[in-house]
């Protein structure tokens, strides 16, 4: 199999290393519960990711505005404030984990 | 020729003969499905029952002679696709038990025009991954050589289409998801312009990227399809209120006087002389057919596998927030309390490389990186389709290689996310533009297919359905069918 070398993949830039309690705490921000191996694994993929999205400083983005939408001069459209949909709150709860007399069930929040 | 061998045009014509029944073609492709599916594990789910329903229905509205061009025609749609009543997983675990309670926009639009859904096929998890690899529901395998992977995220409708399980599939495509794939499968499939087809009931991986399309045997069925699914949907804010053409008349347009770019960058080290020399050949034959071929070059295309991986894993971080093991979805056993419930279920729920996509976009867009990395690549975003229109003042299309290399084998890439992410280095360019961009066979390298990717300017899908029309009229790789599905 050949092996496909990145055009442009040099990793000039100083390589910013992601270590396990960085890694854990990121885990926390997204809500993932993560497990040793995984930190360990993800530290690694990580720092490679970002060395990657490192290259960007490469490019000169002087006078160039932030894309905000693909289509240029495109905007969103705006529709009345008007009620469309159905109520189908059972049909929806049946895809839910637990539900008891039409509420979503979790765990305790206030003690 | 087998009727499971016959495009979607050639079979529309065959039901309105009367030559044979929705209810035969159905029997006979699940049939083949299910004999396939040990070795390809291209489905998730097979809608048999409902199938043989529509197909009947369909049968009637055909002996009626009121029907619609796609009435009775089979269809099997990426299981990102929500489905009234039919499970959709996306394949995650996270999704396994939902049973999506509406269809997607797609969806409806071919059930209405009375297509027949086979099934849901399997795709790397929430459409992230170039190989189908990082599906729950297990990989799926190359027809061209089972050893081999089928490319991604849309593998399963890939490998499908291409072992003739069903004529054609509808795709999603993010950053090649549909192109990539489809040059490994040796099928044709077209990414729309952003915004031309509804995004209603299609699961979000990166809203700003994330665009439906098709893939089938042939650049003409996929303009019948197109014509079906592509318009403005109240429903999608992103879809785009402008008229629907008539794709498939377009096809006739002649290639003669079409300027073709051919992008420098993408013959520069890094593709496979095997694949290059197929691409350079397809070139010929547009030469041939009358059309100016020139050199493009978009200084800026290298940096848009970086910039992909800041804006689709920050989009994916806030969009999969709603995966909460709440509402729907997997839920943890026993959660202490609520953050241990949103935790593990969320841990538990999504696979390796989702969380790394969350994890990374959760990283960029944390306080104090925002600018460095969001707005950073937002603006190399704008930079590198501004080369685009630059280049599409010169050129009608440009045309280059959809992948570096042919298919690779299951577990080649897998042990680092960057060499998998930089298969999608040819694809990644047209989804942070926003451009229409297809891919079709133009050769073999030993047994496997090679892709030619045709970009355009927003809302030329005609103009590329035709140039992709006027080469299959001249070759037969799309006619090539994988040893043992013939």
């Amino acid at each position: 199999m050949y092996d496909s070398a990145p055009f442009f993949l040099q990793f000039a830039n100083s390589i910013r290393l992601m270590d396990r309690d960085e890694i854990a705490a990121i885990a926390h921000l997204a809500r993932l519960e993560l497990g040793e191996a995984e930190l360990a694994a993800f530290s690694e993929s990580l720092t490679r990711i970002l060395a990657l999205v490192g290259e960007l400083d490469r490019a000169d983005t002087a006078g160039v505005a932030p894309m905000a939408h693909p289509l240029a001069g495109l905007s969103q459209g705006l529709r009345p404030d008007e009620v469309t949909e159905r109520n189908e709150r059972d049909r929806y709860q049946g895809n839910a984990p637990r539900v008891e007399a039409g509420l979503y069930i979790v765990p305790k929040v206030i003690e | 020729m087998s009727w499971h061998a016959r495009t979607l045009t050639e079979l529309a014509t065959a039901l309105r003969a009367r030559e044979l029944t929705s209810v035969e073609l159905t029997r006979l492709l699940l049939k083949r499905i299910e004999a396939a599916q040990p070795k390809l594990n291209a489905f998730v789910s097979v809608t048999t029952e409902a199938a043989l329903a529509a197909a009947a229905q369909a049968d009637r509205t055909l002996a009626a002679g009121s029907a619609g061009p796609l009435v009775g025609l089979p269809i099997i749609h990426k299981d990102i696709f929500c489905t009234d009543g039919v499970r959709t997983t996306c394949g995650s675990r996270m999704l396994d038990n939902f049973v999506a309670p509406y269809d997607a926009t797609v969806v409806a639009k071919l059930k209405a025009a009375g297509m027949v859904m086979l099934g849901k096929s399997n795709m790397d998890e929430f459409a992230m991954g170039s190989s189908n690899e990082t599906s729950f529901y297990g990989p799926v395998r190359n027809p061209w050589d089972a050893r081999l992977v089928p490319g991604g995220s849309s593998g399963g409708s890939a490998a499908a289409v291409a072992a003739r399980l069903g004529p054609a599939a509808t795709a999603t495509d993010t950053g090649g998801s549909i192109r990539q794939p489809a040059a490994l499968c040796g099928v044709t499939g077209l990414k729309p312009t952003y915004g031309r087809v509804s995004r209603y009931g299609m699961i979000a991986f990166a809203s700003s990227l994330d665009q439906g399309g098709i893939l089938a045997t042939s650049a003409e069925d996929v303009a019948l399809l197109l014509g079906a699914i592509a318009g403005f949907d109240p429903r999608d804010s992103t879809s785009v209120d402008r008229p629907v053409p008539d794709y498939a008349a377009a096809l006739g347009r002649p290639v003669a006087g079409l300027k073709i770019g051919v992008l420098k960058e993408f013959f520069d080290t890094g593709l496979d002389p095997r694949n290059a020399r197929c691409v350079r050949d397809a070139l010929a034959v547009y030469e041939r057919l009358g059309a100016a071929i020139r050199e493009v070059s978009l200084p800026n295309i290298g940096l848009s596998v970086p910039a992909y991986y800041v804006v689709a894993p920050a989009e994916c971080s806030s969009n999969l927030a709603r995966f909460d093991g709440l509402r729907f979805g997997y839920r943890c056993k026993d959660p202490r309390d609520l953050t241990d419930l949103y935790c593990r279920s969320r841990g538990e729920g999504f696979g390796a490389e989702v969380k790394r996509r969350i994890m990374t976009g959760t990283y960029v867009l944390s306080a104090g990186y925002y600018d460095a990395y969001y707005l950073k690549a937002q603006k190399v975003r704008q930079l590198i389709a501004n080369e685009f229109e630059h280049a599409f003042n010169e050129v009608d299309v440009i045309m280059g290689p959809t992948t570096p290399t042919p298919a690779f084998e299951l577990g080649a890439k897998t042990s680092d996310p960057v060499t998998m992410y930089l298969n999608d280095i040819y694809t990644i360019g047209a989804n942070l533009a926003g451009l229409p961009a297809l891919s079709i066979p133009c050769g073999f390298v030993g047994e496997l297919p090679v892709g030619l990717q045709i970009i355009g300017p927003h809302f030329a899908e005609e103009r590329l359905l035709a140039a992709a029309h006027s080469y299959q009229r001249e070759t037969d790789w799309h006619r090539r069918i994988p040893s043992g599905y013939e």
